[in-house]
């Protein structure tokens, strides 16, 4: 990014003394070597520093309103992860129903049907399906709102209405990849020698499939759901954006328009570890699902 | 055997027609065949690969695998037409009144689950019992069976049990409900010989107790004549004869029937010599840091073939490792033509790596499913010898004829060629090379026996034309009497001898030669019950 925060802040008429004094004031003059594990040494700490922005230009005064990384980011984060929790409890069953019925009634025209209709989600980007369901669900048939603005005052019932557009283009959007690969681990499965061997002891087509091929597909498709959790909670930058929705993918673009680096280093640390968090979590499951690597020879 | 009072007709089926769909296009698998199974009764349904009998074991239950259909013909069992109910009706035989035994058992069970659930789902299923009392019995059965720990194996997952256990809890599985037939589908094949005859014993006593109805699918005659009151012989989809074991064994009417077992009657006179092509000392080898391999020594005489026998893990193919340099040993020494090898593949010279060649198990993959033959035998041409153009084209055409095949293999990719064709096109590949030793690990192991008995003759042909040696890898004791001049027989990593082939196979042996040599079933329909009874005095 050209730039920093105090040239960003002071304009292009600033002089160079006011930038090099707002600089050594923030400290943005010291190497960077320092400042890195400086930074990473107060995180550790769970300090996360102040935010640039909000900060008065002279320096003593009593009106300084520069706020804790932490607290900006905390009320975001939560409103953050009530979208992405919402949609994927409507993502995750629905795929997974879609994605085995699909399996079971493979080559159908239901199959079809399912499998087409989530290639078109799949491929449609989430800011192009946002504005499709506002032009559906809000300009043409108005049920829903465009802006799901929300504050803390908001009542739960309240935000399940405000955030329905944005939790139905985050569902549209992962819903396909998870579906897709359910059906195809399912398939998968169908085709080895202990399923025929299920089948000719007078299996049900439901018990071969609940029983006997998913307890062993469960590794791909929580590895699927993980990837689909990290991307809904990484993704819905673009959506939070599209709705106007107070999230911390909004707080994080807003940061770096500032080059408020603070609070777009802990924003980025979040997105970080949650890939790094849910991964594990697919693997835990992967382990937990397969006697093999539970109960060794 | 059962008893001969079985008049009792269970199961009927007349003009079996089964086509399947492969390729782009549907073709005939079985072409009419008729079937009749008495109560208690065992019949052996025998044939090569694609000769339909696994198919037909399958119609028996009134199913066909995805990508088959019937057409024509009528499965009666206890009077009821099978290729006439829903799958709805036919899963409630499924199970309980017929069950099937698989041919892989590790394949077959569902990693998932736990043994015993698996054993007693059908009879569950089907409430034939409370879930308490099918345990019980169940393991009663791997009792019957003669499961180690049968109280407790069922806890297991299958991939804590070996594979001959697997096998043998598949029929207590396939015996849970109390079937009327079972459907065995080759149990053994792929299992080592000595786990064979524990297999093939507890599950010819377990149907003798029930007195259950039994079709006994498998390639091998000699294992079917342990089993079968009566065989039947498949071929290309159609029935060639059908007659009693004992009359079938002694007095083969058709030709085919003949063939079949005729690898058998392949004999080699012996011979040896003290010049030794190669020797390896006092070998060490291991994969990571389990062991394979301790202090083994074999020596291989210039111009013959030592065959190395032993069951799965016994490292006769780690051993063809070592030599070739693919896995260096960890001590020890190879020499090779009076010179010391390099135990690292990279540090041997070009001329070091053409005189020894390998052959594999599958030549299907052993070779590159994209290149023409001319490519696959030409590059070691090109690559050894430095021979190009017209000449390196006339080099292939000769080699094409060595092995018994024409110039019109040369544009043909490998799924244009059948099994022993491929095989024969891997020989030809390992001769471009002009190799002094060729390394042959289990060659004709997935061959059909007639097929088998061609590839042997083809390389004790070019052995005394010009005279190559041959290190022979097998599992299979017929193999090994038709074509080596020396055995050695290795176990758990170790030799347990060597010696001129006259010398191993008769006595006195060593206690494993003697367990592995009479393991080997022989074509006599009382030798597994002589074996039984020899082995429990």
């Amino acid at each position: 990014m050209p730039g920093d925060f105090a040239t960003e802040i002071l304009g292009q008429s600033a002089t160079k003394s006011s930038v090099e004094a707002l600089r050594s004031e923030l400290g943005l003059d010291k190497h960077p070597i320092p400042r890195y594990f400086e930074w990473l040494s107060n995180v550790f700490q769970g300090d996360f520093g102040s935010s640039f922005s909000g900060r008065s230009k002279v320096q003593g005064d009593q009106g300084d309103r520069s706020r804790l990384v932490v607290e900006l980011i905390i009320p975001r984060l939560k409103n953050t992860l009530f979208l992405t929790g919402v949609s994927a409890l409507v993502a995750i069953p629905l795929a997974l129903l879609l994605g085995i019925s699909a399996a079971l009634y493979r080559n159908s025209v239901y199959d079809r049907s399912a499998t087409g209709f989530s290639l078109v989600t799949v491929s449609s980007p989430e800011f192009f399906t946002g504005y499709i369901f506002i032009l559906l669900l809000a300009t043409l048939f108005p049920v829903f709102p465009t802006i799901a603005n929300v504050n803390e005052d908001t009542s739960l019932i309240d935000r399940f209405y405000l955030t329905a557009l944005p939790v139905f283009t985050l569902t549209l959007v992962t819903m396909g990849h998870m579906m897709r690969m359910t059906r195809s681990a399912i398939i998968n499965i169908l085709s080895s020698e202990y399923i025929e061997m299920a089948k000719l002891s007078g299996a049900t087509r439901y018990e071969v499939i609940v029983k006997h091929a998913l307890p062993n597909a469960w590794a791909p498709i929580a590895q699927v759901i993980t990837i689909n959790l990290a991307y809904m909670l990484i993704g819905s930058v673009v959506v939070e954006f599209v709705f106007n929705y107070q999230g911390i993918g909004r707080l994080m673009v807003g940061s770096v328009y500032n080059r408020d680096i603070p609070v777009v280093q802990a924003c980025a640390l979040i997105f970080a570890s949650t890939y790094v968090i849910l991964n594990l979590l697919a693997d835990l499951i992967g382990i937990i699902s397969n006697p093999r690597l539970l109960y060794p020879k | 055997m059962t008893s001969n009072n079985k008049k009792e007709l269970l199961l009927e089926m007349k003009n079996i027609h089964i086509d399947g769909f492969s390729d782009e296009r549907w073709h005939k698998i079985l072409k009419g065949v008729d079937l009749n199974l008495y109560r208690g009764e065992i019949l052996g349904l025998i044939g090569e690969s694609g000769a339909g009998k696994s198919t037909m074991g399958k119609a028996a239950m009134g199913y066909t695998q995805p990508g088959c259909k019937i057409i024509k013909g009528e499965i009666l069992f206890n009077g009821t037409d099978l290729a006439k109910l829903t799958e709805f009706e036919k899963r409630k035989i499924w199970g309980t009144k017929i069950s099937y035994v698989a041919q892989s058992a590790a394949a077959s069970f569902n990693p998932a689950h736990r043994l015993m659930d698996q054993t007693i789902s059908a009879a569950n299923r089907a409430k034939i019992n409370p879930t308490e009392v099918l345990r019980k019995d169940a393991v009663q059965l791997y009792e019957s069976l003669q499961l180690p720990d049968a109280e407790n194996i069922g806890e297991r997952y299958p991939h804590q049990v070996s594979g001959g256990q697997l096998q043998r809890i598949m029929t207590a599985m396939a015996m849970s409900p109390r079937p009327e037939l079972i459907i065995f589908d080759e149990p053994t094949t792929a299992l080592d010989v000595t786990t064979q005859v524990e297999v093939l014993s507890a599950m010819r006593s377990i149907v003798d107790k029930f007195n259950t109805a039994a079709i006994y699918i498998t390639h091998d005659l000699a294992v079917v004549a342990q089993m079968a009151d009566r065989i039947k012989v498949l071929r290309y989809g159609e029935e060639v004869e059908e007659s009693e074991t004992r009359e079938m064994l002694s007095n083969p009417k058709e030709e085919y029937t003949k063939s079949l077992w005729s690898v058998r009657s392949l004999i080699k006179p012996e011979e040896t010599n003290e010049d030794y092509m190669l020797s390896i000392k006092n070998i060490d080898a291991a994969y990571g840091s389990s062991k394979v391999l301790h202090n083994v020594s074999v020596n291989i005489p210039r111009g013959k073939t030592v065959a190395i026998v032993g069951e799965s893990g016994s490292g006769k193919s780690t051993t063809a490792r070592v030599i070739t340099g693919l896995l260096p040993q960890t001590k020890g020494e190879i020499i090779f033509d009076g010179k010391k090898l390099s135990p690292k593949l990279e540090q041997r010279s070009k001329e070091e790596l053409r005189r020894i060649q390998i052959i594999f198990q599958m030549p299907d993959t052993a070779m590159n499913p994209k290149q023409t033959v001319d490519e696959i035998i030409g590059r070691p041409i090109e690559f050894y010898h430095g021979v190009k153009g017209k000449e390196r084209e006339a080099k292939v055409i000769e080699l094409l004829k060595m092995i018994e095949l024409d110039e019109s293999f040369l544009d043909r990719l490998p799924s244009e060629l059948s099994g022993g064709q491929k095989q024969r096109i891997c020989i030809a590949r390992a001769l471009a090379a002009n190799p002094d030793l060729i390394i042959c690990d289990e060659v004709t192991s997935a061959l059909d026996q007639i097929v088998q008995e061609g590839i042997l003759k083809l390389l004790q042909k070019l052995q005394k034309d010009l005279g190559v040696t041959y290190i022979f890898i097998t599992h299979d004791i017929a193999t090994v009497k038709a074509i080596s001049d020396e055995i050695v027989v290795m176990y758990q990593g170790e030799v347990v001898e060597q010696g001129l082939k006259s010398k191993i196979l008769n006595p006195p042996h060593p206690d494993y030669t003697e367990l592995l040599l009479s393991s080997v079933p022989e074509m006599d329909p009382d030798w597994l019950t002589n074996l039984l009874n020899k082995r429990s005095s």
